[in-house]
């Protein structure tokens, strides 16, 4: 227990102190890019690890949230309303996208989000007069709440890190409570939840919405990050990425979304600097975490970790193995 | 006012009739036994008690309610619980845990998303309560993946009585289990007070014998006997078709 929280103390004064050490503004951008994949990653985490629902959808979502803010300022709204419409068009894209996801589990709800996922994507590139098309649309500005600027790297890391905190806090809450509890029943006994008197569906559904409003707001902080949208932000692939973070960082545990995150981003944007075929060393790491820990880095880590620092068992004596056999 | 009416039900998997016109009629306290080959539909008859399975004719009724067409969750709220053939439980989570889910499940609580679980302690107190009930008090905080069958079995049973059930579903609880496990297990059940009306699918007829008020005999999803227990061992047909010469 003391081991865990000194940990957590020595991860936060880390965090917090990210732009001290950090050799420059480009990884500071690069730790701000960390922590709001961190908040899409947990979002979906929700879905796929304590819900058992894999979706491949979710870009489109992220995708709604970013669109929404870009647009609302683009046509003369202040961040303030732009923040909460698109937390709203976010949250309510995701209850219709549960409506008619969650008609189905397993490979079939996989099966609707991507298609789910693909609708979006081909809106964002086909309506142009909304979403602006394959030349997306420009954020001219980033907000300055109570005349505290984002526009230097350090102000919109401070404010990404409090986000996610809060993000972090939310789900390690709702984990841990009676909803969490039924909603990890669903995930493990759908069957026996309904039998012991569950609403399966509605648990699912209530589930989704949390996982939209947290992929909302990691779509928010990306449009604010990036200044610009485009399609290819709701495209498959950006679903199937944040897909890999949840899996490679270990899907149902509060950590694992987050040390995937840090993994991807980190080899996209550090060290695709050093190799140019930075995909192939992404798939090669996949493949180990794959075969050498399937649970995901964190539980895999921390199996590895009792291994090796397990007691040793005192071994029975003979006479003793004799005794106990009948 | 029975406990449990089943009317005419009637169940179909495309050409195979798997509960042709069942009726049953099950009285407030009593345990009812349900025998029969392998395949004659006791399993199906059960799914369709409970909701899991809809069935393509006839009634259901829970102490005078219509409960044919309510969804399984209903039928748990308005007061039936069961346990399965096959052991479902939740693997990944403890003893204790696992029965504090049964509890949640008929509590307003399981929407709270923000309270900790393990700080429930109406809950948990309640969940030891009925884990003591079944012997199994001691080993509350141990991970279900490191009990054994019999004792896994004890779970079910402590997570069907948790819910304060009217009419408990007991299928197949002795199946699988070593003689002192079903020594266990018959105690469990013998200690379940009479209000609870408790029927019962098992093929062990030692301890189902003795458990049983009276026995219903299934056959190609027919009802072909039904009795009081020596009405039904006595009966011939019952030896033809189930207990053997």
């Amino acid at each position: 227990m003391i081991a865990r929280i000194a940990a957590l103390a020595v991860a936060f004064v880390a965090l917090v102190t990210v732009p001290y050490w950090v050799p420059g503004i480009y990884y500071v951008n690069v730790a701000s890019q960390i922590l709001f994949y961190a908040v899409f990653a947990l979002g979906l985490n929700v879905l796929v690890g304590y819900g058992g629902l894999t979706s491949l959808g979710h870009a489109g979502l992220f995708g709604i949230a970013a669109y929404a803010t870009a647009y609302m300022l683009q046509i003369g709204f202040g961040h303030g309303t732009a923040i909460v419409t698109a937390l709203i068009a976010g949250v309510a894209s995701t209850a219709l996208y549960a409506m008619l996801s969650l008609r189905s589990t397993g490979i079939g709800f996989i099966m609707i989000t991507l298609a789910l996922g693909e609708i979006l994507w081909g809106l964002a590139y086909r309506w142009i007069s909304l979403t602006g098309g394959d030349n997306g649309i420009n954020v001219s500005s980033r907000p300055a709440p109570f005349g505290f600027s984002l526009a230097n790297a350090n102000a919109f890391y401070y404010t990404t890190l409090v986000v996610f905190l809060l993000a972090l806090g939310a789900v390690a809450v709702v984990a841990r409570s009676p909803f969490g509890a039924a909603l990890m029943g669903t995930r493990d006994q759908p069957r026996r939840m309904n039998a012991l008197g569950y609403h399966v569906l509605a648990i699912r559904f209530w589930a989704c919405l949390f996982s939209g409003l947290l992929t909302s707001v990691a779509g928010i902080l990306f449009v604010y990050y990036t200044q610009f949208i485009s399609p290819q932000t709701l495209s498959l692939t950006s679903s199937a990425e944040v897909l890999l973070m949840v899996i490679a960082g270990g899907p149902g545990t509060l950590l694992g979304p987050v040390v995937g995150a840090g993994l991807v981003v980190v080899v996209k944007s550090v060290v695709s600097g050093f190799i140019e075929r930075w995909n192939f060393l992404l798939g090669a790491i996949f493949v180990a975490i794959v075969i050498l820990m399937p649970e995901g880095l964190v539980p895999g880590t921390l199996r590895l970790w009792k291994r090796a620092f397990r007691k040793p068992q005192p071994r029975l004596p003979a006479s003793a193995k004799t005794e106990k056999s009948p | 006012m029975s406990a449990l009416t089943v009317r005419g039900l009637r169940k179909s998997f495309g050409g195979l009739h798997v509960t042709r016109d069942v009726n049953l009629n099950v009285e407030p306290g009593e345990r009812r036994l349900i025998i029969g080959p392998n395949g004659a539909g006791k399993t199906t008859l059960f799914n369709q008690i409970t909701g899991e399975i809809t069935p393509n004719a006839g009634s259901i009724h829970l102490f005078g309610q219509d409960i044919t067409q309510a969804p399984t969750r209903r039928r748990a709220h308005l007061g039936m619980a069961r346990t399965y053939q096959i052991i479902t439980l939740f693997g990944r989570n403890t003893i204790i845990h696992n029965v504090m889910l049964a509890l949640l499940g008929l509590s307003q609580a399981r929407w709270n998303p923000i309270t900790n679980l393990r700080r429930e302690r109406h809950l948990v107190e309640r969940g030891r309560e009925a884990l003591d009930q079944v012997g199994l008090g001691h080993i509350a905080e141990r991970p279900l993946s490191e009990t054994s069958y019999g004792e896994r079995r004890r779970v079910e049973i402590a997570m069907a009585l948790v819910q304060k059930p009217k009419v408990l579903l007991l299928d197949e609880p002795f199946a699988g289990l070593s003689i002192d496990e079903r020594q266990d297990v018959h105690r469990c059940l013998m200690a379940i007070p009479r209000d609870v009306t408790m029927v019962m699918i098992e093929h062990n007829m030692d301890v189902a014998l003795e458990f049983a008020d009276r026995i219903t005999l299934l056959h190609f999803g027919q009802v072909i006997v039904e009795g009081t227990r020596s009405q039904v061992v006595e009966d011939p047909r019952t030896r033809e078709v189930y207990l053997g010469d």
